[in-house]
């Protein structure tokens, strides 16, 4: 198979296992998020794919080949560090040309191959500046070049952007998904920032506690999460609590809801909506009904928040349908089946 | 917090002591050695308030000459093997856990505790021919027989690189566990082997750290006269023995004074060419 597999991989640290049988198959060409909160193992799963970590179990393939046990400096990749590692002794085309002059290659052609990539990162004419006079986005961009100057197999990138300010981010995060398509290069970034993971990737590996959650589609990890935590972690969502009635229906505080399913062999559930589903109507009109505890407006959206049997829920609407709603005052809750997620307990 | 600069005399009140302290203990006793170097000497061990030019005459000579260059030469040696000895061993060890790191550096510093002349005692026995170190290669069938490794100038070397390892250590420590270790991450993941990494990223990226090193162990050698004289031969002592010589035994105190006056001037000068070319280097 032509990219990267992770087969049945684990990681321990003493006893701590931080990588736990992760299987993922990474098909040539494709970017990959890995996602998750600090502490779920996906920066130690890119190390050990960068072989700066070996794997306690489990085989790393690329393109075929079993890499597990190959050296991080014949794997030809190119890795993108969070603290950037440039060297300060070196100028930035010397920093972009460390690759290639480690490999032999002839000073002319890298000369040529440094100018092709300053002139990718836009950064034409800056060869001999050193890496301390730079930005912290052109840093960033130097930093890229000098991963992709050996047009690697595989290009790992940990954390990236995180010491960019919110704005430049942004920026970086199109421009870094726009090169990638133009190179069609094979990519793992990780990330704990799902807005980062959401711009970029073609498939988001949604971990936590050194196991895969779920790896699919950014629109599938948000319409159809695997579980609560996934649907929690990416964007904002509602968490209800829902269980089958003696009848068999689906019952969500107690009031049956029409068109909801659990989970086979399950009898109880959660239930999660994306606040942007969540309808309000006149009381009574809806499925549900509670009180308004508190309007947030934030000009481009307004947020309002519902009080239902003591369980809070965020409904969020656009100006255009601005729910006609003050504190205090009771409302109906439509939940239409096709946006709700019965997710499994 | 905002520094401002010292506005009143009283500001500079924390520098009174210490600047008394260096006028009263190096710059007074420094200045009588420079006015000692032109005195006139006496026979029976006295001299004279004089400016005369003969003491330094008369180390101008080949022999006296050969001496500064047989310490200089010394110097040179003992910081190189120094700091490529102590290079590779302190970069392991900032890369070594907290516990390892803390009985390293304790064994270090007790080497410290110890004085020039149990570490010549411990090294002339260790190098001799009944108790040295070539009985275990005797026993081990290495060495057909026993034999003394010392006078020498190969014992003079290790003792002096024993003596001033662990400030070269400590030297480096600081500098080493500073360097962002992603740097030689980035270098392997770039195609460097840990080898290549360590040649092309950590030894230039510490380029200021170890001239700065290899210039505080040479001054540190330069002055070393008791190491010389317990294990090598007359040909093996620097001008610090001279020194010694001249001033405690030949009771020469101008002609001592005006060779050490000289052994500084030498050793300002080298250490400024070696600053100047280090700045060079980097404008480059």
């Amino acid at each position: 198979m032509s990219g990267l597999a992770l087969q049945n991989v684990v990681k321990e640290f003493g006893s701590f296992r931080a990588v736990n049988n992760v299987e993922l198959n990474v098909p040539h060409g494709t970017f990959v998020c890995m996602l998750g909160p600090s502490g779920c193992g996906k920066t130690t799963l890119l190390r050990m794919i960068a072989g700066l970590d070996l794997p306690t179990g489990g085989a790393i393939k690329l393109d075929g080949d079993d890499i597990t046990h190959v050296p991080t400096h014949k794997r030809n990749l190119g890795m993108v560090f969070q603290s950037l590692a440039l060297f300060p002794h070196l100028t930035v085309g010397e920093n972009i040309a460390y690759p290639l002059r480690i490999r032999g290659a002839a000073k002319e052609d890298q000369k040529k191959r440094v100018d092709e990539l300053l002139s990718m990162i836009h950064l034409t004419g800056y060869a001999d500046r050193p890496v301390a006079k730079l930005s912290g986005g052109q840093r960033q961009r130097v930093a890229i070049a000098r991963a992709l100057a050996i047009s690697p197999k595989l290009f790992l990138l940990d954390e990236p952007l995180s010491a960019l300010d919110a704005k430049l981010r942004e920026a970086m995060q199109v421009e870094l998904r726009q090169l990638q398509q133009k190179l069609g290069i094979t990519t793992i970034v990780v990330t704990h920032d799902q807005r980062e993971a959401m711009t970029m990737a073609d498939t988001v590996v949604v971990m936590n506690g050194g196991e895969i959650r779920q790896a699919a589609s950014p629109i599938e990890i948000y319409r159809r999460p695997a579980d609560s935590f996934v649907a929690d972690f990416i964007g904002q969502t509602n968490l209800l609590e829902v269980q089958a009635d003696s009848a068999g229906r689906v019952e969500v505080l107690g009031q049956p809801i029409a068109g909801l399913a659990l989970p086979a062999g399950a009898s109880k559930g959660t239930l999660s909506v994306r606040p942007e589903d969540v309808h309000l109507t006149a009381p009574g009109a809806g499925a549900l009904s509670g009180k308004v505890t508190f309007v947030r407006d934030l000009g481009g959206t307004i947020e309002t928040f519902v009080d239902i049997a003591g369980r809070q829920i965020v409904a969020v609407s656009t100006p255009r349908a601005r729910p006609d709603v003050t504190v205090g005052q009771e409302v109906g809750i439509a939940l239409t089946p096709d946006v709700c997620v019965v997710l499994k307990k | 917090m905002r520094r401002e600069p010292p506005q009143k005399l009283g500001d500079y009140a924390p520098l009174f002591f210490p600047a008394a302290m260096l006028t009263i203990f190096f710059v007074v006793p420094f200045g009588t050695m420079i006015a000692v170097s032109f005195f006139q000497r006496l026979q029976g061990g006295f001299y004279t308030p004089a400016f005369v030019f003969d003491n330094y005459a008369r180390f101008l000579s080949a022999f006296f000459g050969g001496v500064l260059g047989f310490s200089l030469f010394l110097a040179v040696t003992v910081a190189i093997c120094c700091v490529v000895l102590a290079l590779p061993f302190t970069y392991m060890l900032t890369r070594m856990s907290r516990k390892v790191q803390v009985v390293w550096l304790v064994a270090l510093l007790s080497i410290l505790s110890l004085s020039e002349v149990i570490i010549g005692f411990a090294w002339s026995t260790l190098f001799s021919r009944t108790a040295g170190i070539t009985n275990i290669l005797v026993a081990l069938g290495i060495m057909s027989e026993a034999k003394a490794l010392t006078p020498s100038f190969g014992a003079v070397l290790t003792g002096m690189v024993y003596q001033a390892f662990p400030y070269t250590v400590l030297v480096l420590f600081p500098a080493l566990v500073r360097l962002d270790p992603t740097l030689t991450e980035a270098a392997r993941t770039l195609g460097a082997s840990p080898l290549k990494a360590f040649f092309t990223v950590v030894v230039p990226a510490l380029r200021n750290t170890l001239t700065a090193t290899l210039i505080m162990v040479f001054i540190f050698a330069l002055g070393s006269y008791l190491l010389p004289q317990l294990l090598g031969r007359p040909q093996h002592w620097t001008l610090s023995v001279l020194i010694t010589d001249q001033a405690i035994y030949q009771s020469n105190m101008p002609f001592a004074a005006a060779m050490a006056v000289f052994l500084v001037l030498v050793t300002l000068g080298l250490v400024a060419l070696t600053v100047i070319a280090g700045r060079k280097g980097e404008a480059a």
